[in-house]
């Protein structure tokens, strides 16, 4: 194996579609209007020496090494600045330029430590490469002159120019010694990142680069994205893992496993050993950009906290007792088998993760519904995307965002709706932030005044800070406006959606009392900022929706998402690049997840189990019968639990008492259960109620797909052996199924992959070979669209038709009053992920030790609360103790929390309403009182010591 | 709380959202929608609910119970 190698073509492409023709070296190119020199010279393989240019940020021109001459024109220009254009005749080497190259690189060398042969970056480092390409062989002005390297002077006096290095960030190290000014980085952080963290501080010889207000990495405003480290020719910025282990030997392309946007990563390998995890520039979802998780929370793959052997117990108050495969599968079939004897059928069920593969998840559904013969099969996407698929597939016939991540590159206006971008999907973030200080403008429905409202460069045009809960009010405000004052696109209506349906909703939003300044009473928006907010809309050009779960965990999450739709369509918002409606999602494969048939109603690709035809063709391919009727959720499980009819649930890759919704309710249910089965890395806070615990596979040990949010299906691939003894978690499911006594041989995930495409119309020319030619693919991927499909419903709607829903706002009935007086919401922020059970065990913990209670000035003061203080929080549902932040990013009567510690037991405070369609449930409102603590609650001890005795492995006992 | 007040409370939910269309219209929306969501467990205690008064459940969502279930009498004794 070798390491993937990726060409630097020194500058970006160009867009241009009109081409030029030039001369270099005497070889002709053609090249689109608008690309430099030096990339035209890559084009044909001539690589001009350079320092300050690479393919990921803007020329700059400093460095005078990429040097040319073009005849008929005087002097020596750079070429990474330097436009390629018809009949220029370029040379990029001769003695003078030899001469003027050489000269550069001795000034360079002269304040540079040699120190070579001990460097992080020996044998990939631009620099030394430069000092090969342009023959540099003495330094003539010595290394004694003034020079960042030394700390001391020859006679032992102080250099004041010396820096020492700055390894505050737990990721990388900035060492300014080997920093060669070339501003790479302080570009990338722009360009590519968009937090402006760099600077160049001082001039002249004293130059270097700051971090902030010349602070140290990890107190200035750098989110750890990783992009300055990549940009870097030298050592200055490396990853602490590389100075640690040395240089790769092979790299493996594979795909992130933290969030939706799915980044593409080189997985950097000596051996078995990661040394570090480098975005990959050909991925097409994240072009050569990452973010912390990606780039560097990978440490929980290896972490000593791991369960790397199966383990059962009779009842959840035993110690955990390590056994064989053998053992532990047979139980879990045994059990399950008992269980469908003793209490019928329906009694058992099983749980998917967002987490799991493409074909991972699409092996639980088949064990579930043809091995067990029911249909109580969910997938955690239940508690955070379930109402996009209902929403959708509603509105326009398919359950999916309608635009590719480049999309946005032609957006003139951003709606982002209930979602955080820059903490939940942050490489996508970067994205639109780039958009967006190109002039785009941006329009933000939140409770929250989240990073992107106001961010270097960064202005939202309108911020709608509404109340938690009234969404559906708030968007049908909008379209009350649009329609009320002729804005609607009649064209795209007319030839695109059903008519009849268009017409009595227009009358219905027109209504008096859906104006913005009827609703204002209760959604708390300005009605003349909401008005604004909907012209721009509906009238600033290309605009384009991007929502989150803020729009998802209501109780009218799927009515929202349907409003959204209609927004969308009444202006002619889809069908077309820059516009179109898109999820976020969470977790990396919730698309992935829903589409493989993992909710309790539907097969594969969205198809109803009662629909006969389809049921049948599954039912002939598996040699099984399946129920027509459908299964439970997840929260049905859990009710059915604790009424006595639901007994047995195998988990795979998902911490429901954690995530899900009022803990005590969960846990009452979990309790009720006879066996319950979780499949993860490590005993999450589910497993201590578990009975058998089988050791899971991270996504370095395991081959599948993932699909990420913008419907893209991309390949994971192993590049170390499963540290449980072997087996990825599809071959753990492939040994339950076949203790039960099905007849599976699947040898490889893309045996299953061609399962799925057989079974599933919108997947038909999916296969793992397709992905690995085209690099990823985006479904549907049929004869219709054999290469994919980057932007659905350009012509048609999948239904045909786009429907109007009537959205009317129905009030949550989790309303605040005189004993619940706040409005809980939570969220998440950038270096955790989820539930955290992964970037807990990593260093990103210095970003976020513990969930913090966000509390407005005003209510804090009220409360006697100040900063820090220790706060109960109490709902209807439970009562919890966190630290508190003040800060007016909530508005007075809203508080906020993030939930990524278990400690934290946020969801001992939520109740179980949920979304009217899904069942989705509705974290995002809560009503609760919040006053002074004096530390956790009784709960949360009590649940420490609980969690503490559930975890206790017993000893090994000697061998008989 | 109590299974069959979370039953009535969902089915009411998911009649309000389909009130705005107008009874005929909505009635028999929301009679599929429980058919294709719920599972059988789940129906079968709304239906019981249903046979002993129906106490609680938005008028909607008593029709398109009704629909769903139209001999509570039979039913009931089979059960
Ligand atoms: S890691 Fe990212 S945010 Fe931090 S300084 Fe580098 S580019 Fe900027
Ligand atoms: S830190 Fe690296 S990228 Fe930044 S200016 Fe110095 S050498 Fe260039
Ligand atoms: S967490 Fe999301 S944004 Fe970050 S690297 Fe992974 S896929 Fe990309
Ligand atoms: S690479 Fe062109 S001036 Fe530095």
């Amino acid at each position: 194996m070798t390491l993937v190698n990726e060409i630097d073509y020194g500058t970006p492409a160009s867009k241009s579609e009109k081409m030029v023709t030039l001369t270099i070296d005497g070889v002709e190119v053609t090249v689109p209007e608008g690309t430099s020199i030096m990339r035209a010279a890559m084009e044909v393989g001539t690589k001009i020496p350079k320092l300050c240019a690479t393919d990921s940020v803007e020329a700059f021109g400093s460095c005078r090494l990429c040097l040319v001459e073009i005849e008929g024109r005087a002097g020596t220009p750079a070429s990474c600045t330097t436009p390629a254009m018809n009949g220029l005749v370029v040379h990029t080497q001769n003695s003078r330029l030899k001469q003027l190259r050489r000269g550069v690189m001795e000034l360079y060398i002269s304040d540079h430590p040699l120190d070579c042969l001990t460097c992080a970056a020996n044998g990939d480092c631009e620099l030394q490469d430069m000092a090969g390409a342009v023959g540099l062989r003495d330094v003539r002005y010595g290394y004694d002159g003034a020079n960042h390297v030394f700390a001391k002077a020859k006679d032992g006096t102080a250099n004041d120019a010396w820096m020492p290095k700055d390894t505050s960030n737990p990721y990388f190290t900035y060492d300014p010694s080997k920093c060669i000014v070339c501003n790479r980085c302080v570009r990338a952080c722009e360009e590519v990142q968009g937090t402006f963290a760099l600077t160049i501080a001082g001039r002249g010889f004293e130059s270097r680069v700051a971090a902030g207000m010349s602070e140290n990495f990890l107190d200035s405003e750098c989110v750890s994205c990783g992009a300055c480290v990549q940009a870097c020719p030298t050592a200055t910025l490396s990853e602490k893992s590389l100075i640690d282990i040395g240089q790769p030997e092979h790299s493996v392309v594979t795909t992130c496993a933290y969030c939706g946007v799915g980044c593409s990563f080189k997985a950097e390998m000596r051996g078995e050993e990661v040394v570090r995890m480098v975005p990959y520039k050909d991925g097409k979802a994240n072009r050569g950009h990452s973010c912390v998780k990606g780039r560097f929370a990978w440490g929980y793959a290896t972490h000593k906290e791991r369960i790397t052997k199966p383990m059962v117990r009779d009842k959840i108050t035993d110690p955990w007792r390590e056994t064989t495969w053998e053992e532990a599968i047979g139980r879990v079939a045994s059990e399950f088998k008992r269980i469908q004897f003793q209490y019928g059928r329906d009694a058992v069920g099983g749980i998917t993760s967002s987490r799991c593969t493409n074909e991972e998840t699409f092996l639980i559904q088949k064990l579930i519904r043809a091995g067990f013969g029911v249909n109580n099969v969910d997938t955690c996407a239940r508690v955070c995307h379930s109402p996009t698929g209902y929403g959708l597939k509603t509105a326009f016939g398919t359950s999916a965002g309608t635009q590719d991540f480049d999309s946005v590159e032609d957006s003139d206006v951003m709606m982002v709706i209930g979602a955080n971008p820059t903490d939940g999907h942050p490489v996508f973030a970067s994205r639109m932030k780039k958009r967006l200080r190109e002039g785009a403008k941006l329009i933000v429905v939140d409770p929250r005044r989240i990073d992107l409202v106001r961010s270097a460069h960064i202005e939202a045009a309108h911020h709608l800070p509404l109340l938690p809960g009234t969404n559906v009010a708030v968007l049908t405000a909008m379209a009350h406006v649009i329609v009320t004052e002729g804005l609607v696109n009649e064209k795209f209506v007319r030839e695109r959606c059903e008519m009849d349906e268009f017409q009595e909703w227009a009358a219905f939003v027109a209504e008096e009392r859906h104006s913005p300044e009827a609703t204002a009473k209760f959604t708390g928006v300005d009605p003349a900022e909401l008005r604004a907010a909907a012209r721009l809309y509906a009238t600033g050009g290309n605009a384009a929706i991007y929502y989150g779960l803020g729009v998802t965990e209501h109780s009218q999450g799927s009515t929202t998402v349907m409003a959204i739709a209609n927004l969308a369509m009444v202006t002619g918002n889809l069908g077309r690049r820059g516009v179109g409606v898109n999820p976020l999602r969470g977790q990396n494969n919730v698309q992935g997840a829903c589409d493989m048939g993992s909710f309790p109603h539907e097969l594969s690709g969205y198809r109803h189990i009662s629909d006969d035809t389809t049921r049948t063709m599954f039912e002939e391919f598996w040699g099984a019968k399946l129920n027509p009727e459908p299964g439970l959720r997840i929260p049905n499980m859990l009710d059915a639990a604790v009424e006595g009819t639901f007994k047995a649930i195998y988990i795979q890759g998902e911490d429901i008492l954690q995530s899900d919704p009022n803990t005590s309710h969960v846990s009452a249910g979990l309790a009720a259960m006879e066996c319950v089965v979780v499949q993860d890395l490590f005993l999450n806070e589910t497993a201590n109620y578990a009975h058998v615990f089988l050791p899971g596979s991270t996504f370095l040990e395991k081959d599948g797909t993932f699909t990420n949010a913008e419907r893209r299906i991309q390949l994971v691939r192993k590049v170390m052996t499963p540290r449980n003894g072997g087996y990825a978690d599809w071959e753990i499911t492939q040994l339950i199924a076949k203790a039960v006594g099905l007849d599976w041989n699947y040898t490889h995930p893309s045996q299953v992959m061609d399962e799925i495409a057989a079974l599933t119309p919108t997947f038909k020319n999916v296969s793992f070979k397709k992905i690995e030619e085209m690099g990823s693919v985006q479904w549907p991927c049929n004869d219709a669209n054999p290469e994919g499909s980057p932007i659905m419903h350009a012509t048609t709607f999948a239904r045909g038709k786009g429907k109007f829903v009537l959205t009317e706002y129905v009030p949550t009935d989790e309303r605040t009053g005189p004993r619940f007086p706040l409005l809980l919401t939570t969220g998440r922020t950038l270096s955790q992920y989820n539930v955290g059970a992964q970037t807990r065990r990593t260093e990103n913990v210095v970003w976020h030790e513990e969930d913090r209670l966000e509390i407005h000035p005003h209510d804090a003061e009220q409360r006697g609360i100040k900063e820090g203080d220790w706060v109960r929080i109490q709902s209807r549902a439970g009562e919890t103790a966190l630290r508190a932040l003040i800060t007016d990013r909530v508005a007075p009567g809203v508080v906020y929390t993030t939930f990524h510690h278990p400690m934290t037991q946020a969801n001992v405070i939520t109740t179980e309403f949920s979304d009217w369609a899904t069942n989705c449930p509705e974290y995002k409102v809560t009503a609760v009182q919040v006053g002074l603590s004096n530390g956790p609650t009784q709960y949360q001890e009590d649940y420490e010591a609980f969690a503490q005795a559930s975890r206790r492995i017993a000893a090994v006992e000697a061998a008989e | 709380m109590q299974q069959h007040d979370k039953l009535v409370m969902m089915a009411n939910q998911i009649a309000k959202a389909f009130a705005p269309q107008g009874e005929a219209r909505a009635v028999p929306q929301i009679a599929q929608h429980i058919k294709d969501f719920w599972d059988p467990r789940m129906r079968r205690g709304i239906f019981e609910h249903l046979d002993s008064g129906g106490a609680g459940l938005d008028p909607l969502a008593l029709a398109a119970l009704r629909k769903l279930h139209p001999t509570p009498q039979a039913t009931a004794h089979q059960a």
